[in-house]
């Protein structure tokens, strides 16, 4: 009851949140709403037992990818942005296609059977410390996606030092 | 406890915020952010299914989910760093070269 309690009040606040998020008209304010979001998603990943996730999502969404964006903004000229129009002139349309994709994603997911349970059982996770299990399955299973994700990272600081330095 | 349906649909009305926020706004930061936002909810979805099928796959997909946000986030801001400095423009409606 108590845990039912917790999720509700987590989920009614996100969605808030997001709401704000894609119709506020400063996006200063945006960003900061954005901030309050993923406390509380890291909020969540604490309540399912990721609490690696959690801090990760802390450092690295609120740290470091909401500055990039706050910094980005400063760049910009906000005095005209506060008295442009917001939202495009077709926005009903917008709105009827998402919650007609959202009519099929409960669909669709309203016959959900979970499938077999795997070996990380929360007893296992809590014998091993999560940072150490998640580690392990990282580096041994996964350990070529991870070599191509630190690729993409390169990619990522090379074009965006291209895309944004001086002509020259 | 709670039932995993209940992850998915909150993971679900998220995402569709987040797609309803890129099509209807003009401000390409918005639009950034809304990407974000969806990235987000299917991340919610995954740690949500990691726990309830005991499995730490889920959990890693989240790590990549994490990467690939971070370089998109980089690298769409780079973009549209340029575009100002090009053009002084930020909305989608005054960005026509391509005549669409």
């Amino acid at each position: 009851m108590l845990s039912k309690l917790f999720f509700g009040y987590f989920a009614v606040i996100m969605v808030a949140l997001s709401l704000l998020v894609i119709t506020r008209r400063n996006p200063v304010h945006s960003v900061l709403w954005m901030l309050v979001l993923f406390f509380h998603i890291a909020g969540l990943y604490l309540f399912l037992n990721a609490e690696f996730l959690a801090a990760v999502q802390v450092i690295l969404y609120a740290g470091a990818i909401l500055v990039l964006f706050l910094f980005v903004i400063m760049m910009l000229n906000i005095k005209v942005e506060i008295t442009a129009e917001r939202f495009i002139g077709e926005w009903p349309i917008g709105v009827a296609l998402g919650l007609s994709i959202l009519m099929l994603i409960y669909f669709t997911t309203s016959k959900l059977i979970q499938g077999p349970a795997g070996q990380f059982s929360i007893e296992a996770i809590k014998a091993e410390t999560h940072t150490k299990a998640l580690g392990k399955v990282l580096y041994t299973e996964y350990l070529f996606p991870f070599e191509i994700a630190s690729l993409i990272l390169l990619i990522a600081i090379v074009g965006a030092i291209v895309l944004a330095k001086k002509r020259g | 406890m709670v039932p995993l349906n209940w992850y998915i649909g909150l993971s679900a009305v998220i995402f569709v915020i987040g797609m309803v926020g890129f099509i209807v706004r003009k401000n390409i930061l918005i639009m950034l952010m809304s990407i974000e936002l969806m990235l987000n909810s299917v991340n919610i979805s995954l740690v949500a299914f990691s726990h309830y099928l005991q499995d730490l796959r889920g959990q890693v997909f989240v790590f990549f989910i994490i990467t690939v946000a971070a370089a998109e986030a980089a690298i769409g801001l780079a973009i549209l760093v340029a575009l100002f400095k090009n053009k002084a423009a930020v909305h989608t409606d005054e960005i026509m070269e391509m005549k669409g």
